[in-house]
């Protein structure tokens, strides 16, 4: 009953589950497929504005969209009281909030791989840095919003409007994070910045609360 | 009588003067009590008793308010934990998996990656281990059965059970108290909480009245001298 051993069971658990019913990731899908679709009704920019605003959009549809899965993270749990049959099994509890994280990164990650190529055509983008970078930076914003919106699910899955909690809660969280991940995107864009210093935020931002949310998951689990 | 209860062991649960709040509310109030290794227990008390509140404090899956209780001799429940079988008003499981995929998902938590120790339980209970459909299709009584598998694939020491027979066929529920008997007969504690008290006649060792949040009344029970050995039929 190692950590990493009841991680990996958990993930796949979770894994098989999803592949068979998709419901985390066509909600997605679909969500941020709107928004790419309706922001490019909205503004029509020159590849130069484009290049500018595209960092924010990009995070702005993505954040959104995963809200809609880590809302959905512990639905599963909940349902059939399941969670119990974890909480009184000697697993270890940060083994489960690891796979939860796990997978929700792993399904944002696919998000954010099948929508990166609608953004550059629906804003005719063209990286002026190096996109090795870019891809640095969506990993490290991927966890940053998963890592929190995992925990915050968990806090919320006890009140009665869950849904609107968790936005509520993750937001200003990730508001550091944000400004990190959309000036980052932004200078790798434009070539007119260098991007280190956010990427280096997004890394610190990303060891401190994965620290504080496995220090605190337990307790989160087992409130009443 | 037959079975392994021997009441000069040391007690497997100690309970002292426990007491269980919900914002005002009393639910349990103040039980102090001991219960030997070895013998089938079943809890009984009309709806708000303080049965269910008990049996999940017992598991670990709620903090007494005042009191405290040791549990097969240690106060740290995750000590024991993997000692410890649970089964809950719910089932317990994922809807989405199938009766072995539920089981070897939860084997793993308990460190076993043994299939056969998943197949043993569900055919103990009577579920065929090929079954392939998903336990979201699975009728009320098959999924009671499937819960009780999960709850004692890992021969645990202690068993507690809530309301393990409600939604289940009177032969199934027998077929079900035949299986704790014998589960009993190898000297593991088993605490069934439930309404249908006839059920357990002859295979309990014990009856524990609870009213109002306390333990009122423990019955000396009389158990039949052959427990039925008949095995499921999986279906």
């Amino acid at each position: 009953m190692t950590t990493i051993g009841v991680t990996r069971t958990t993930l796949l658990k979770d894994l098989r589950m999803e592949w068979r019913s998709k419901d985390a990731i066509n909600s997605m899908l679909f969500f941020a497929l709107l928004v790419v679709v309706i922001f490019s009704f909205a503004f029509n920019p020159t590849a130069e504005e484009s290049r500018r605003i595209a960092g924010g959009l990009i995070w702005v549809a993505f954040l959104f969209a995963a809200v809609v899965a880590l809302n959905q993270t512990w639905a599963r749990e909940l349902r059939n009281q399941v969670l119990d049959a974890y909480r009184v099994s000697p697993a270890p509890p940060n083994a489960l909030f690891l796979a939860k994280a796990i997978g929700n990164f792993f399904f944002v990650v696919v998000l954010e791989a099948l929508m990166a190529p609608l953004f550059v055509v629906f804003y005719d983008l063209r990286s002026v840095g190096p996109v090795w970078q870019l891809i640095v930076v969506a990993l490290l914003g991927t966890w940053a919003l998963v890592v929190n919106g995992t925990f915050f699910a968990a806090l919320s899955i006890r009140t009665r409007s869950r849904e609107i909690m968790l936005p509520l809660i993750l937001f200003p969280i990730s508001i550091p994070a944000l400004l990190a991940m959309v000036d980052a995107t932004t200078s790798i864009l434009t070539g007119e910045a260098s991007p280190d210093f956010w990427i280096k935020m997004l890394a610190v931002y990303d060891v401190v609360f994965t620290a504080v949310c496995l220090l605190l998951f337990e307790s989160v689990l087992n409130a009443e | 009588m037959t079975g392994t209860s021997d009441l000069s062991s040391p007690p497997v649960i100690v309970l002292d003067n426990l007491v269980k709040f919900f914002g005002r509310f009393a639910a349990i109030r103040g039980i102090s009590a001991s219960f030997a290794p070895g013998r089938l227990y079943v809890v009984l008390g009309d709806n708000g008793a303080g049965k269910s509140t008990l049996l999940r404090m017992v598991a670990g899956l709620m903090e007494p308010s005042q009191g405290n209780f040791t549990l097969l001799g240690t106060r740290d429940h995750r000590e024991v934990a993997h000692r410890v079988g649970y089964m809950g008003h719910a089932p317990l499981l994922y809807d989405e998996l199938s009766g072995m995929e539920n089981l070897r998902y939860f084997a793993g938590l308990y460190g076993l990656d043994d299939d056969a120790v998943c197949r043993k339980a569900m055919q103990m209970v009577g579920l065929d281990p090929e079954l392939s459909r998903r336990i979201g299709q699975y009728s009320q009584g098959m999924r009671q059965r499937l819960s009780l598998a999960r709850a004692m694939f890992h021969d645990p020491d202690l068993i507690l059970l809530d309301e393990p027979f409600s939604n289940v066929d009177v032969h199934s529920a027998r077929e079900m108290a035949a299986v704790l008997g014998r589960v009993r007969d190898k000297g593991k504690t088993v605490f069934v909480v439930t309404h249908q008290a006839a059920l357990m006649e002859g295979v309990a060792d014990e009856f524990v009245h609870m009213a109002a949040g306390q333990i009122v009344a423990r019955e000396e029970a009389v158990r039949n001298a052959a427990i039925p050995n008949a095995e499921w039929t999986p279906r």
